[in-house]
């Protein structure tokens, strides 16, 4: 009997070292980035030069993350401006017009899709959008381009986040109760004006998560745009332009980085401030999602 | 007024409808371009050699070595996440059930969680490393990996066990069990087939990142033989052939696009097999 309570006690404590281990896990993350970029800050590089100069030349000692930022921002803002109306349609679509046996096979379809790996979408990238980018959509609008640039990486950026936001939107709709779309019916309504009318307006909160937490994962991506985006320090000045967004500097640079003298640093302060957005991003927009289910 | 109204709904209608048709046609158009270009580089030359010399510049080999080193990093990366994931599951659901408020609490954070790129991990466990005096090796990758894809399991996991009704758990004190065996004996077998979906998803998700190993596990022409070998993975081993000026290189990182996909589509679909089942 002593023996089996002995076991209990074991296993629980055990079970609580688990859940610690992931609790401390952020914290241990961004302790130890802040750690090793604090080397930045003793060496006479400011917060506000460190995130707004463009001036970058690690040999020199002078690390501005401003182009990196940029490019990031660029991209992801122009991929979700793609992706945003088409998840919402395709869902509307999808949770409201289609017929059942349409959705019960997408929901598969999409969740598959959602984990196929970014290095492949890296690769369709590279074979579709970038020749796409620079024979057709640069000279249409008489640009000259190697397709390598900011509007590959978001058309790419897009189509990859199309199944993750794709699923959240279904879900928000999903949750839509179906009699306050049967009450808005038989006042007369079509089914277009009960969509927009009353699930749209009632999931509001749902498809700005859906499109926050997309935000953020789309910032984070990195092979599959690093693949298409050209690597090329500058702030852009067009989406034909190539960019360097941060996640691909971090993974560009890993292998030189100690031979030159605080860029380890510089690249650890890059990795903070992706950490730091993308935490801030998913703790206000899964705060959101959870009042909302509360309800 | 009618008539403008039975067009915005023939509009929408047909606007939807066309817009979801391209979300499946731009997916299923991204599997044929990988496999349409990889198919006539795929042999079984490829899957089975290790890359001979000069094979960067066109030499023969293949890319045995990425195919073994992603399936040891990520079979290991699973057991390690399952070992600590399932105690964290289980105990979310029977410690902290009578909890509410702790209980969304802990959900919440661990969602948070699973939203932390993986090149962030990757920055992290290289920092761990450089401060350890570690070289790239299959063990790093495989901490790494774990501690990436332990979030989804858990959840995954959590979301299977959260469906089982709280009489069971009652039933079982009644009858003298302490927490510990009602997890293990009861909650557990109980959860079998919903936890093998878990586990198969975390190892898909596992196989397919990038990110994450470029810092820790490094990248080599050979098959790792024990944990502190650094191991190639087969999404950098196409990173890297297809950024090679040579074609016959970039045909190679085709034919391992596929043998990826391939991984990846045949897990996702067999989770889903098994979830249906139960």
């Amino acid at each position: 009997m002593t023996k089996r309570i002995l076991i209990d006690n074991i296993s629980s404590k055990w079970m609580l070292v688990c859940l610690s281990f992931f609790l401390l896990l952020p914290l241990a993350i961004g302790t130890g980035l802040v750690l090793k970029s604090s080397d930045l800050f003793t060496s006479h590089h400011s917060l506000s030069t460190l995130i707004f100069s463009a001036d970058w030349s690690p040999s020199e000692d002078k690390f501005g993350f401003w182009p990196f930022i940029l490019s990031s921002l660029w991209v992801t803002v122009i991929a979700l401006i793609i992706s945003m109306p088409l998840c919402l349609l395709a869902a509307i679509y999808l949770s409201q017009f289609a017929p059942k046996w349409l959705l019960e096979f997408m929901r598969p379809v999409i969740d598959i899709l959602a984990g196929i790996p970014s290095v492949v979408y890296g690769v369709w990238g590279v074979l579709v959008i970038v020749p796409l980018v620079g024979d057709v959509i640069a000279p249409f609008f008489n640009n000259e381009s190697l397709g390598y640039s900011i509007l590959a990486g978001a058309l790419v950026l897009a189509v990859m986040s199309i199944p993750y936001i794709l699923n959240m939107l279904l879900e928000v709709f999903r949750q839509v109760p179906v009699e306050l779309g049967e009450a808005s019916l038989s006042l007369g309504a079509t089914k277009w004006e009960t969509i927009k009318h009353v699930f749209i307006r009632k999931g509001a909160t749902g498809i700005l998560s859906a499109y926050g937490l997309g935000f953020s994962k789309a910032l984070g991506e990195t092979i599959a745009v690093m693949m298409v985006i050209g690597n090329v320090v500058q702030e852009p000045a067009s989406v034909f332009d190539a960019g360097y967004p941060l996640p691909a500097l971090i993974a560009n640079n890993y292998g030189e980085m100690m031979s030159i003298p605080s860029y380890d640093s510089a690249l650890m302060f890059g990795s903070l401030l992706l950490f730091v957005i993308i935490l801030a991003i998913n703790i206000v927009f899964r705060y959101l999602i959870y009042k909302s289910e509360e309800k | 007024m009618t008539l403008r109204r039975k067009w915005e709904e023939k509009f929408f209608r047909v606007l939807t409808a066309l817009v979801a048709l391209l979300v499946v046609f731009v997916l299923a158009h991204i599997l044929f371009t990988i496999v349409s270009k990889g198919a006539s580089s795929l042999s079984w030359e490829i899957l089975s050699q290790e890359p001979k010399g000069g094979f960067y510049m066109g030499g023969g080999g293949g890319i045995l070595n990425a195919i073994a080193g992603s399936f040891y990093l990520a079979i290991g990366a699973s057991i390690l996440a399952f070992v600590v994931s399932l105690p964290v599951a289980l105990f979310i659901n029977i410690y902290l059930i009578r909890y509410h408020r702790l209980l969304i609490g802990v959900r919440f954070f661990l969602d948070v969680l699973w939203g932390i790129p993986s090149i962030v991990y990757g920055a992290f466990a290289f920092t761990i490393m450089i401060f350890f005096g570690l070289r790239n090796s299959l063990g790093a990758g495989i901490v790494t990996v774990g501690a990436l894809i332990a979030p989804i399991m858990i959840r995954a996991m959590d979301e299977v066990l959260k469906t089982i009704p709280i009489g069971l758990q009652e039933a079982s004190y009644s009858l003298g069990s302490t927490k510990t065996e009602t997890a293990y004996k009861i909650f557990f077998k109980q959860a079998l087939p919903g936890f093998a979906t878990a586990v198969l998803l975390a190892f898909g998700r596992g196989i397919g990142d990038a990110a994450s190993v470029l810092f820790t596990a490094g990248y080599t022409d050979h098959v790792p033989r024990n944990l502190s070998d650094p191991t190639a993975t087969l999404p950098l081993s196409i990173f890297f052939q297809l950024g090679s000026p040579i074609e016959e290189v970039q045909n190679r990182a085709y034919a391992a696009a596929i043998v990826l996909t391939f991984i990846v589509l045949c897990i996702s679909i067999t989770a889903r097999v098994l979830y249906r089942k139960k």
